[in-house]
């Protein structure tokens, strides 16, 4: 019943054999142990389990582990390059964009995403890009402060 | 006796401050309980029952057994000397149902749970909970508290047939005299509905059980582990030192879990069965069907006042939905409501009476406020209809009833002593930052033109920093540890739980600044029973509040005895501590913190009559609560073909004391805002007439998302409380208080030009449609 | 949150994607974002999931004698972002934009959201208005049929055993053509409560085409033929919209649950068709 893959996660390579069922996200949190990234519904509403795959973000709670099969998945986990935070990590901090911190890393992938499909987001902009990640803690104010602030860093 | 107060150097403390803590959560670093692994560990899934009430006639767990993978199923016949799950709050004449962790032959809430299958790995875990059959008899079930008061209503427990838990009657002056003597009195029912609190991480537990030491380690996600390592060790019928208790890395809580749960005990006893450790992790379905919720409060209230608006009195008819038992402090919480009746008035004629109603859903416990909420937006209701009525100005009617920061402390009807108050300031700034004068032009102008604008204001006072120890169940004081170590680097251990709140470095902040040294000289731990002392924990805003303080004195402590090593070393009496160093004040010789700390460890001499190491532990019981109150003004545009809600201006100005950061307070507001925004247009927890939970997902269940909040200008005044040194608040609740009310004012004050009086909560676009064609909502 | 146990194929070819499906057993993974989550809940338990994702071509959108074909792979983003579409066929991207979330829009496909025919999905009020076909292939068969015979009930296509959607045709716009969507949001799933897509031709000062499709408010989207005879042929007055868009609800059955009563619902869908035309009548030229 298994299936074999290979998935380069955060540009290491990793060859499993899994259940064509298991979810992408206990793949990368069970089977490797990248745990970064959240479960908080299984309705794919609430984006705290948000990754990348081949650059795009996607909910990793409803994707199986057979379909990034070949693919390159970045987790939270592989977007700080040698210890320097990337842009939208550090502006999360500055602006004090998170309490909990269970949807952070989630909130993260999904405003890098944003910014790069839409450098200079306005409030709304920003708001409607984040709309599939939810956040109990913040009232998401500081969160459009951070995605603001790491826009203007990352455009100059 | 507390310690004498020393120096006072503030440089940190007021300081926006980026948290110490959010490296590890903005890398993926951090430890949730989910992210757990231990060799061995084997994983549990729950069965529930799908009916709100049922017998069960037989459960066959024969197939699930035999499923390669599952170690074990377990029963209610397994489980029923585990526990009671646990009541903390008293009443007179309170009835208490037995809570087993599992059910032993009856079903008295959908979800309740019935079976756990123990697997080896959670996907079969999970195949094996879909193969235990249980035989379901389905009995007649009531989830409207209003309906299970009624006679004939099903019985949620049989053997008290009128579904009444307790009744409890406060009473405060002379209401009686109160209302013969009014001018006016106005009615009316009043209901805050039901809700999910929704922390984004779901409840979890592992358990891992050592035999040869007999020691188990129960990591949860709780706001309360030193509270629940005393009831588990109670519940398993283990000796309280062979249990520790652990919550991790905590996602969200917001009184959720204040709480001591069925399954934290289960895992308990999973894992002392099996001999492995056992993980379970809650799905969100499982956390709506069967994490408390909050609220659920029918309300009929009657208010008393003269012709010119002064208040003389209040009553209150309360039915609470409890829901099928009493977690940790179900009957407590609107209690809580009872108590903050007053609001920030001076009229002291209050009665009030509860009925605690048991309805076949989940029990509801505190959800942030907890009774507070509902009190305030009845009290702020209240005083809208009443201002409607003499068609006074809500602001005029409100400042001519305010208590005067010159009554302070003011004795309530309630019993209570609000500590500290100037209920003008936070008013006036808001009404200033609102241009009121302004708003109300424009409002004049929309009308003409047939636009549906409201501009809704709403003052708050709440009860925080839980609390005199009298006043609670458990103990109401906070513990903090400080340590140095021999190289002069400080760890502070505290007994409050915080989970997103900041403590770490808000505690830091205040370390830093008693002791001199920088914050990345300051780590701040918590949250494991084995390594700081006993604590109560994070709830009722009362982390910094409560614990803020205790770390305060135990600073104290510590600089004496650094002081006197300093004044050993330094050869001289006249030492002072200042900016990390003691300095000798004849000489100008000094040593820095970590001489000092090192000598104390080296031990080569000793002060007189002092012990080695540099370490002070302080309990602090608080002399009372504080008070914080504000004002929040809201501007809400209504549309008139959908009765969509649109939120233009949110003002909120809170008082918290003396604010520690300003970053987090603000975080604090944002947040509390929105949870009471999502309450008061989009949340409610949905039950039809079998006890079914038809919210019982996200899909169904609207927690706002980003693009549902408004920008909220938050703002601030400081009046310091003189219950605590630091003069602090407590500001983890005040969003959530201030916002319902202002909100369904600004929106029942847009509606007013059609005769609304008032709406119930949520209010959904339907609703307010229904409303405009002169419906009932 | 776990499905049952399943088979799961991922063909490299369409010729192999469509014999793996003749067997009439197989369920088609797309996008998985209405599927996962029904079999993470175990509503949908399906013995065999056929992966479309690597076969090649099932993606894109071109444009061909004056229709666009989109391919049934193609994601919610891609449509929403898809230059030929903004510019060629702007409703249909408009729509795209709406579905929930980007996360969703970068996963979910056309292909997968028409064939789970859910009541209340975005795209069908667009295609509706458009008059979209679908493309349906088989081991030997290759059928075009109109979204009307497509879309039969609620959660339930015209698609036979090992059929499955190759593509979807909709006409190039053609210039000066008005078009809006307008969509009352359920606020927790982000579907729609009901959901109007209007096209508006003028000419003569007159609408010369109208074109409405409604989602969300009965069993099945439709296209409310009685709004466009009303209003062709008037000026497209602020009266004209009122009087055609109070009709669009008409012998609907209205859904009533938790999030909005039939009444309502039957109420903001005339609501929102007469924002949705007014909105397409002045971007008429």
């Amino acid at each position: 019943m298994t299936k074999s893959i290979c998935v380069t996660i955060n540009g290491s390579s990793y060859a499993n054999e899994v259940e064509p069922r298991l979810l992408l996200i206990h793949y990368l949190r069970d089977v490797l142990g990248l745990t970064g990234s959240h479960i908080g519904c299984e309705t794919t509403l609430c984006g705290a389990c948000t990754v990348e795959v081949d650059g795009k973000a996607v909910k990793s709670c409803t994707m199986f582990a057979v379909q990034a099969d070949g693919k390159h998945v970045l987790t939270i986990e592989g977007l700080a390059n040698h210890g320097t935070l990337h842009p939208v990590q550090e502006a999360f901090w500055n602006e004090h964009g998170l309490q909990c911190g269970f949807c952070t890393p989630g909130m993260i992938l999904a405003s890098k995403q944003l910014l790069e499909r839409n450098p200079n987001p306005s409030e709304g902009e920003i708001r409607h890009g984040i709309e599939g990640n939810l956040c109990r803690c913040t009232g998401y104010q500081h969160i459009v402060n951070a995605v603001k602030s790491a826009a203007a860093k990352m455009g100059v | 006796m507390a310690p004498t107060i020393i120096t006072k150097t503030e440089k940190l403390v007021g300081q926006r401050i980026r948290r110490k803590e959010d490296p590890r959560l903005i890398t993926g670093t951090a430890t949730y309980v989910d992210d757990i692994q231990m060799q061995g560990m084997h994983h549990a899934c729950i069965v529930r029952s799908p009916y709100a009430a049922a017998k069960i006639a037989g459960i066959d767990t024969k197939a699930a057994s035999a499923l390669p993978g599952v170690v074990a199923v377990f029963t209610g016949a397994d489980t029923k000397d585990v526990g009671p799950v646990p009541c903390g709050a008293s009443l007179p004449g309170l009835r208490v149902p037995y809570h087993h962790i599992l059910a032993v032959d009856r079903t008295y809430f959908a979800g309740h749970p019935v079976a756990v299958v123990v697997a080896t790995d959670r996907y079969i875990a999970r195949d094996g909970a879909e193969l235990v059959e249980v035989d379901y008899d389905p009995l007649p079930a009531v989830a409207d508290p209003e309906k299970a008061l009624e006679a004939g209503a099903p019985a949620v427990h049989p053997e008290w047939a009128d579904n009444i838990a307790f009744n409890f009657h406060q009473e405060g002056g002379d209401t009686a005299k109160a209302f013969a003597e009014a001018e006016v009195v106005v009615k009316q029912r009043i209901t805050s509905q039901r809700l999910i609190p929704t922390a984004m991480e779901t409840r979890g537990v592992v358990a891992d059980y050592n035999t040869g030491d007999e020691a188990l380690t129960v990591y949860s996600s709780t706001q309360i582990p030193h509270l629940l390592r005393t009831l588990l060790a109670q519940m398993l019928g283990l000796p309280e030192h062979h249990l520790r208790v652990v919550a991790p890395e905590v996602g969200g809580g917001f009184g959720s879990k204040l709480n001591v749960y069925a399954e934290e005990a289960l895992m308990g006893f999973v894992a002392m069965r099996i001999g492995k450790p056992v993980k379970w992790i809650e799905s969100r379905r499982e956390n709506y069907l069967c994490t408390i919720h909050g609220r659920g409060h029918v309300d009929y209230y009657e208010m008393a006042a003269r012709k010119d608006g002064t208040i003389l009195g209040l009553r209150l008819k309360l039915i609470q939905d409890l829901g099928a038992y009493h977690q940790l402090l179900t009957p407590a919480i609107p209690t809580l409501s009872v108590l903050m009746m007053p609001g920030l008035y001076r009229f002291k004629n209050i009665q009030a009476d509860i009925v605690g109603v048991f309805t076949n859903c989940v029990p509801t416990d505190a959800y942030r406020g907890a009774g507070r909420p509902e009190a305030t937006h009845g009290i702020e209701r209240m005083v809208d209809i009443l201002a409607a009525e003499l068609k006074m100005d809500p602001v005029e009617i409100r400042m001519k009833n305010f208590i005067q920061p010159e009554e302070f402390p003011f004795a309530t009807a309630t019993g209570l002593i609000y500590d500290s108050g100037n209920y003008d300031a936070p008013l006036k700034k808001a009404l200033e930052l609102a241009d009121y004068p302004g708003l109300r032009r424009r409002q004049a102008e929309a009308r003409k033109q047939g636009k549906l604008m409201g501009v809704g204001v709403s003052t708050y006072g709440e009860i925080c920093a839980f609390g005199p120890s009298p006043a609670t169940p458990a103990g109401g004081w906070e513990c903090a540890t400080v340590k140095i170590d021999p190289s002069g680097k400080v760890t502070v251990g505290t007994g409050a739980s915080p989970h997103g709140q900041g403590e770490e470095t808000t505690f830091a902040q205040i370390a830093a600044d008693e002791l001199g040294v920088g914050m990345d000289d300051v780590v701040v731990v918590h949250g494991d029973t084995a390594v700081v002392p006993y604590g109560i924990g994070t709830f009722g805003s009362r982390g910094t509040a409560v614990g803020g303080p205790a770390l305060y004195y135990a600073l104290q402590k510590l600089k004496e005895k650094i002081k006197k090593f300093g004044a050993m070393l330094l050869e001289s009496e006249d030492v002072t501590f200042v900016e990390g160093r003691c300095v000798c004040n004849r000489s100008g010789k000094s040593v820095s913190l970590a001489e000092v700390a090192g000598a104390s460890y080296r031990a080569m001499k000793l002060p007189p009559g002092e012990d080695p190491g540099m370490q002070a532990t302080y309990f602090w019981e608080p002399p009372n609560f504080t008070f914080p109150f504000g004002a929040h003004i809201v501007v809400t545009e209504v549309d008139a073909d959908t009765g969509k809600i649109a939120v233009s201006r949110y003002i909120a100005v809170d008082d918290c004391g003396k604010i520690i950061n300003p970053l987090l307070v603000d975080g604090q507001v944002h947040g509390g805002v929105a949870q009471g925004l999502g309450q008061a247009l989009f949340e409610q927890a949905v039950y039809d007439e079998n006890g079914q939970l038809l919210t019982g997902e996200l899909m169904d269940y609207a927690i706002p998302k980003a693009t549902m909040m408004p920008w909220v200008e938050s703002h601030h005044t400081e009046t310091p409380s003189p219950v605590n040194p630091l003069g602090v608040k407590g500001v983890g609740e005040a969003g959530t208080i201030g916002c319902t009310p202002a909100v369904v004012n600004s929106v029942v004050d847009a509606l007013s030009v059609l005769g609304v009086r008032h709406i119930d909560m949520p209010m959904t676009p339907e609703k307010i449609w229904t409303l405009l064609q002169g419906g009932q909502a | 949150m776990i499905a049952q146990n399943f088979e799961y194929s991922s063909p490299a070819s369409l010729e192999e994607a469509l014999q793996m499906m003749a067997g009439g057993d197989a369920k088609i993974l797309a996008g998985g974002m209405s599927l996962i989550p029904l079999m993470k809940l175990r509503l949908a338990t399906p013995g065999h999931l056929v992966d479309l994702s690597r076969v090649p071509a099932l993606d894109g959108v071109t444009e061909e004698k004056g229709n666009i074909r989109v391919g049934a792979m193609t994601t919610h983003f891609q449509v929403e972002s898809s230059a030929l579409l903004r510019a060629r066929c702007p409703l249909l991207a408009a729509a795209a934009s709406h579905i929930g979330d980007m996360q969703v829009r970068n996963m979910g496909t056309i292909g997968g959201s028409l064939a789970h025919a859910d009541p209340a999905a975005d795209y069908p009020a667009a295609l509706f208005a458009l008059e979209a076909r679908v493309r349906l292939l088989r081991v030997g068969s290759d059928r075009t049929i109109a979204l009307s015979d497509f879309l039969v009930d609620t959660f339930t296509t015209v698609a036979e055993a090992g059929e499955m959607i190759r593509e979807v045709i909709v006409p190039v716009e053609e210039a000066g053509t008005g078009v809006s969507y307008q969509k009352l949001v359920q606020p927790a799933s982000g579907f729609a409560i009901v959901g109007i897509a209007a096209r508006i031709r003028k000419s003569g000062g007159k609408i010369s085409m109208a074109r409405v499709g409604v989602t969300g408010l009965g069993p099945m989207p439709y296209r409310a033929v009685g709004v466009e005879k009303m209003l062709e042929g008037t000026a497209g007055t602020a009266d004209d919209i009122r009087k055609a868009a109070s009709v669009v609800a008409d012998g609907v059955d209205a859904n009533t649950d938790i999030h909005a009563s039939a009444a309502y619902r039957a109420r903001m869908a005339a609501v929102y068709a007469g924002r949705a035309i007014q909105a397409a009548v002045s971007r008429a030229a």
